[in-house]
């Protein structure tokens, strides 16, 4: 898996007497197998257009995307979304929710209902098969939502905010959740948080963007999940010196582009 | 002089405040609490009151005949038939008309709706005339009818599904906007076509507006019934009670309208059942 995001620009065009806005400007980005690629900075900063790119529900301006070498030109099942929320459908209960995906790309019942206990199980939702899932909790309700991204075996993950309507407790758990199950699955991912702390203990790589126009302006690479994942307890890596370090360093630059835009 | 009890809170005051909520409520909820025997006591008083009126003898019979009389009334036409047609056969009639008239507007109405919620193309050439027809009573343009159609089962039907299509074209085209864009993004991502996102996401969001529209409607319909049958019909409940107000049996006109009543009713308990059992998550 390789996704290759290769001078990339997005210009919204005038409305309401404003000028064009640039979105994103010339904004270059590999995503290689395996990856956890955090997406992080002030509002305006276009993380949201760059995964609405990534989905294909938005063509750039100039520039290409190619995933494994393919153009890409839509939406399609090899990149699943992960929403904020709002995207489960109530008139379903957990395992239909779950098995949707499969239900669209004409897998037979059984099948489809086959995979998406495999990832309910790995999701910890067995026993709620059945479950209305406006019932749930909004940490459940992610649960569904990743679990349903998953059984369509996407190359690449994408999340766009997935834990940021949830409480701070729910949130930590939900993270090393994720962090268990990338480990689990191998898939790519592209996260997009308003967390520093989030940002820097879930990505293998964090870009931190700046609005107007809409870039990358720093890079980093990160040690922390990795950490996590043989082993550290999270409260330890995320009160390690390095962490806090990096945390100050990353947090100065998005305070910076906050103030600049007032 | 002042009174020396302490002075509770008047009546108005504990009308317009809001008090605590006993657990296992939630405050503030508007209209919470349930309404079901007081809804039988309204209408357990609403009969007394009506007998009461009737048996001191405070109107005519002419104006307000006694529940008895309308009771037997109803025996004896069920019995006898009224002007020479037995009172199934009205009954029958007429829900065919109305039911009929409802099934063809929302088998054309539903996916009109729905279509013109979907793409700005049908939206613009349908809504001019759905919107223009929409407000006019079915009254003024029944003698068009007439013209066009005659005085047969046609414009009698076609009047009544008139009524009940633009609401449920409405309803449909709005219920289109429920699916939020989440949910659409969601399915597409999974390579969904647009016409699977219709029926999969789309079309079970905007259940609830359909199934309202189509109770509203079948109400237009029932309304509408009444005109339809104004003219050269011989049969059918709306015929009962315009023929029978012309030769002041009101005793008639008050059991017509318990019986479209209680049909309409019978139907609406039916829809909030289907209502029930399609969108539990209202």
């Amino acid at each position: 898996m390789s996704l290759k995001i290769d001078h990339v620009s997005v210009i919204y065009p005038a409305a309401d007497g404003r000028p064009p806005v640039a979105a994103l400007s010339d904004i270059n980005l590999d995503i290689q197998e395996g990856e956890f690629v955090v997406a992080l900075g002030a509002s305006g900063c276009g993380k949201s257009t760059l995964l609405n790119l990534i989905a294909g529900f938005l063509s750039p301006t100039s520039g290409g995307l190619t995933l494994d070498g393919r153009m890409v030109t839509g939406p399609g099942a090899d990149r699943a979304v992960v929403f904020q929320k709002h995207a489960l459908l109530p008139w379903l209960n957990v395992i239909d929710n779950v098995a949707f995906g499969l239900q669209i790309q004409g897998v037979p019942k059984q099948a489809r209902n086959r995979t998406a206990n495999e990832f309910i199980g790995l999701l910890g939702l067995d026993g709620f098969q059945r479950s209305p899932v406006y019932k749930l909790s909004g940490g459940m309700q992610q649960r569904v939502g990743i679990a349903r991204a998953l059984t369509c075996d996407p190359k690449i993950l994408l999340m766009d905010e997935p834990l940021g309507a949830l409480d701070a407790l729910t949130r930590e758990k939900a993270q090393e959740l994720i962090l268990k199950i990338w480990g689990e699955t191998r898939k790519s991912v592209f996260f997009i948080t308003h967390s520093v702390e989030e940002a820097l203990f879930m990505g293998t790589k964090l870009i931190v963007m700046s609005p107007r126009p809409g870039r990358i302006t720093h890079v980093f690479d990160l040690p922390f999940s990795r950490q996590f994942q043989s082993g550290t307890p999270a409260r330890q890596v995320k009160a390690s010196h390095e962490f806090i370090a990096l945390r100050e360093e990353v947090l100065n630059i998005i305070f910076a582009d906050e103030e600049a835009v007032e | 002089m002042t009174d020396p009890r302490p002075k509770g809170p008047g009546l108005w005051a504990r009308l317009a405040r809001s008090r605590p909520t006993k657990p296992g409520e939630i405050y503030g909820v508007p209209g919470q609490g349930n309404t079901f025997w007081l809804s039988v006591a309204s209408v357990l008083a609403l009969l007394a009151l009506w007998w009461l009126v009737t048996a001191l003898g405070l109107v005519k019979p002419l104006f307000v005949p006694s529940p008895q009389s309308v009771l037997a009334k109803f025996g004896q036409i069920w019995r006898e038939g009224f002007t020479n047609t037995s009172f199934m056969d009205h009954v029958l009639i007429s829900t065919a008309r109305v039911f009929g008239a409802f099934v063809l507007a929302c088998a054309i109405g539903l996916p009109l709706g729905l279509a013109m919620g979907m793409s700005p193309l049908i939206r613009g050439i349908f809504d001019p005339p759905i919107e223009f027809y929409r407000p006019i009573p079915p009254l003024a343009y029944l003698p068009l009818m007439i013209i066009w159609f005659g005085i047969g089962e046609t414009s009698k039907v076609l009047l009544i599904f008139l009524s009940i299509f633009a609401p449920i074209v409405l309803g449909a085209r709005s219920g289109v906007k429920s699916a939020a864009i989440e949910q659409i993004h969601a399915a597409y991502s999974f390579g969904a076509t647009r016409w699977q996102v219709m029926r999969h996401v789309i079309l079970p969001s905007a259940m609830p507006e359909i199934l309202t529209a189509m109770r509203v409607g079948v109400g237009f319909g029932w309304t509408t019934l009444v005109a339809a049958e104004m003219v050269a019909a011989t049969k059918g409940l709306g015929y009962m009670v315009l023929s029978a107000s012309q030769f002041l049996q009101t005793s008639v006109v008050i059991m017509g309208i318990f019986v479209i009543a209680t049909i309409a009713f019978a139907f609406d308990l039916m829809m909030r059942f289907l209502e029930r059992r399609l969108v539990p998550c209202r």
